[in-house]
C-alpha cells in the first residue's frame, strides 16, 4: 500500500482492493455455494438418509423394524462373515505386503527394479472388482489355466467350486490387499534411518535386538494403521464377490444389494439403511483407530 | 568387518530377488491366465482369436450391443465427471485460498469424506435421490450417475489440485492479474488453469480410471455401464469378457503410467523453480 501512486496511474491501487474487501467476503462466499450445494445433495444428504432412514418406515414414521431385522441371527451371521473375511485377508495381505515392501526397501530407492515393481503394484492395487474375479475364474476356475495344467501334470487340482465360497472370495481379495500394503507401508520402511541400526550395533545390539527393540516398535503403529486400511478396503468391497457368487448373499454389501433391488417388499428400504448404518459404524471405528495410530506413527517421521 | 558387510549385502540381495520374483509370478499368473482364457475355447481347448476379433468386427447378432452401450455410457460419464468435478472444485479452492482461508478446513474435510464412506453405503442413501431424479427431474438414463461419480472422485481431484495450487504463488499471480485490470474470470482461466495444468491432467486421468472401473453404483441402481455390462456378458460369453477386461487393464495401466510421468515432471519443475524457497511441509 505504500507504493507510490505513480506506479499505477490509471488504476487506483488503494481503492480497488479496499472496495473488494468490503463486499468481497459475501461475493466470495457466494462463489463457494455451488460446491457446498453439490456436496450437500450428493454426499451429506445420502449419508443423513442412511442414518435417519434406518429408523423410519416408508411412511416416515419412527420404527425399529429395520434395526430389528438387521439384528436377526441370519444378518449377524452375514456381518460376522464380512468381519472375518476382512480381518483375515487384511492380516495375510499386511504380512505378505510388509515382506515385499521390506525386500523393496533394501534396494536403492532409484533402482530400476524397485521403480518398476512399485509401479506394477499401484496398477495391480487398482485392478479390482469384476475383472479381478474373471481373472481368478480364468486361473483356478473350472476351465482355468492353473486347473488345467495341474490336472495334466499332477492329476489333481484345487476344487474350482471353492471360488464361489467365502474362502474363495478371501483368496481373491488377498490379490488386491498385498499391493495396497506395499504402497502404504513402503514409506514407513524408508523412514527407518540407517543410523539407528548403526547405533544399535555400536551399543552391542544384534540384528534381533534391532528388530525387536528399535525398528519393530517404530514400525508397529504404521503396520497396524496399514492393517486397518486394508481391513476397511475389503470390508467395503462388493464387485469381486458379486461377480464370483450369484446364488446367495454371504457378505454385507451383497445383502444390501438384495435388499435394495428387492421390488416386491417395499419395507426392505429401512433394512438396507440399517445394514448401511452398521457398515458406517464399523468403518468409523476403524478410521478412528487409523487416525490414532497415524498420530503415533508420525512421531518418528519428522 | 568388510567381509561381514559384503556377506550381509549379498544376503539381502538374494532375499530381495527371491521375494520379488515370487511376488511377480503370483501377480502375473492371473493376468496370463486371463489372456489364455480369452483365446482358448473351454470345451475343445482350441485356440483362436475369435473373442478379440468380435470386438472390432461389425457384428449384427447383437450379442455385444450391451457391452457397446455400457462402454459408451462409461465414456460419456467419464467426460461429465471430469468437467463437473474440476468445474466445481477448482474455483472453490481458488476462492478459499485467496479470500476465505477459514473455510479451507471444512472444504478439505468434505472432499476427503468419501474416502471413509464405502460406496455401497453411499448408494443406499443415493437410491431415494436417484428415484426423484429419474421420475421428477431428469430421466432414468445411466449417464446421470456421473453426478454421484463426482463424489467418488472428489478426494483424488482435491489432492491433485491441492498439490498443484500449493506449487504456485497464487496470491501474487492473482494480485498481479487484478492490478492489471483482469477480472476474476481472467485470473481463473488465463492465469491459474495454465499454471496448474499438470495437476488438472492428473485429476482427469484418475477420474477416468475410477469411472471406467465403477461397478457398485451402477449395479445397485440397475444401470448399464462398462462394468455392469461386462458382468452380464460374462454370463453368456466369458471369452469376450476376458478380452475386454485385459483391454481395460491395459488402458488403466497406460493412464497410471502417464499420470506418474506427469507428476514426476511437475515435481522436477517445481524443484527447479522453487529450489531456494523452503516449503513448510
Amino acid at each position: 500500500m505504500s507504493v507510490a501512486p505513480s506506479v499505477t496511474p490509471t488504476h487506483s491501487r488503494d481503492a480497488a482492493p479496499a472496495a473488494s474487501r468490503r463486499r468481497g467476503p459475501w461475493l466470495s462466499v457466494a462463489g463457494t455455494v455451488p460446491f457446498f450445494a453439490y456436496t450437500a445433495i450428493f454426499l451429506v444428504l445420502p449419508t443423513l438418509l442412511v442414518v435417519v432412514g434406518a429408523f423410519r418406515s416408508r411412511e416416515g414414521v419412527f420404527t425399529l423394524n429395520g434395526i430389528t431385522q438387521a439384528l436377526s441371527e441370519r444378518t449377524i451371521g452375514i456381518f460376522i462373515n464380512s468381519l472375518v473375511v476382512s480381518a483375515v485377508t487384511a492380516l495375510i495381505g499386511a504380512v505378505a505386503g510388509a515382506l515385499i515392501a521390506y525386500a523393496l526397501a533394501t534396494a536403492p530407492s532409484g533402482s530400476l527394479m524397485r521403480r518398476t515393481f512399485t509401479a506394477f503394484m499401484s496398477v495391480v492395487a487398482q485392478f479390482g472388482g469384476v475383472m479381478l474375479a474373471f481373472a481368478f475364474i480364468a486361473t483356478i476356475g473350472i476351465n482355468g489355466m492353473v486347473t488345467r495344467l495341474m490336472t495334466q501334470t499332477v492329476g489333481f487340482s484345487l476344487d474350482p467350486a471353492m471360488l464361489s465360497t467365502l474362502f474363495g472370495v478371501g483368496v481373491v481379495y488377498i490379490y488386491f490387499q498385498i499391493p495396497l500394503m506395499v504402497i502404504v507401508f513402503l514409506p514407513a520402511l524408508d523412514g527407518l534411518k540407517p543410523q539407528w541400526r548403526e547405533a544399535t550395533a555400536n551399543l552391542g545390539g544384534t540384528g534381533v535386538t534391532y528388530w525387536t527393540r528399535v525398528a519393530g516398535p517404530i514400525l508397529l503403529p504404521s503396520f497396524l494403521g496399514s492393517y486397518l486400511l486394508l481391513f476397511a478396503n475389503s470390508f467395503s468391497a462388493f464387485a469381486t464377490a458379486a461377480a464370483l457368487i450369484s446364488q446367495q448373499t454371504i457378505i454385507v454389501p451383497m445383502e444390501i444389494e438384495s435388499a435394495l433391488r428387492n421390488e416386491n417388499d417395499l419395507g426392505m428400504d429401512a433394512y438396507a439403511q440399517a445394514l448401511a448404518l452398521g457398515m458406517i459404524i464399523v468403518v468409523a471405528l476403524v478410521m478412528w483407530g487409523y487416525a490414532v495410530l497415524g498420530r503415533r506413527a508420525s512421531r518418528w517421521q519428522a | 568387518m568388510a567381509g561381514v558387510n559384503a556377506r550381509a549385502k549379498s544376503g539381502a540381495k538374494t532375499f530381495r530377488v527371491v521375494v520379488i520374483a515370487l511376488a511377480s509370478v503370483y501377480f502375473l499368473l492371473p493376468l496370463v491366465s486371463l489372456a489364455d482364457f480369452s483365446v482358448r475355447f473351454p470345451l475343445t481347448g482350441k485356440v483362436d482369436a475369435n473373442a478379440w476379433l468380435a470386438l472390432i468386427a461389425p457384428d449384427d447378432s447383437g450379442r455385444l450391443d450391451l457391452l457397446r452401450e455400457g462402454l459408451f455410457n462409461s465414456l460419456v460419464m467419464a467426460v461429465m465427471t471430469v468437467v463437473l468435478a474440476i468445474g466445481i472444485l477448482l474455483p472453490t479452492m481458488m476462492l478459499v485460498r485467496l479470500r476465505l482461508p477459514r473455510l479451507s478446513r471444512i472444504v478439505e474435510f468434505i472432499c476427503l469424506l468419501p474416502l471413509t464412506i464405502p460406496a455401497v453405503v453411499l448408494v443406499v442413501g443415493l437410491a431415494p435421490i436417484y428415484a426423484v431424479i429419474s421420475t421428477k427431474i431428469l430421466d432414468a438414463n445411466t449417464i446421470w450417475l456421473a453426478f454421484a461419480y463426482v463424489i467418488l472422485v472428489l478426494p483424488f481431484v482435491y489432492r491433485s489440485l491441492d498439490a498443484g495450487l500449493r506449487s504456485i504463488d497464487l496470491k501474487t499471480l492473482s494480485e498481479t492479474t487484478r492490478s492489471f485490470g483482469g477480472s476474476w474470470w481472467t485470473v481463473l482461466w488465463r492465469v491459474i488453469v495454465p499454471n496448474v495444468r499438470s495437476a488438472i491432467v492428473s485429476a482427469c486421468f484418475i477420474t477416468i480410471a475410477v469411472v471406467l472401473g465403477e461397478f457398485t453404483f451402477a449395479r445397485m441402481l440397475a444401470r448399464t455401464n462398462l462394468q455392469t455390462s461386462l458382468f452380464q456378458i460374462n454370463l453368456s460369453d466369458g471369452q469376450v469378457a476376458a478380452a475386454v477386461s485385459l483391454l481395460c487393464l491395459g488402458l488403466t495401466t497406460l493412464l497410471l503410467v502417464a499420470l506418474d510421468l506427469i507428476v514426476g515432471l511437475g515435481e522436477r519443475r517445481r524443484a527447479r523453480t522453487l529450489a531456494p524457497v523452503t516449503v513448510e511441509d
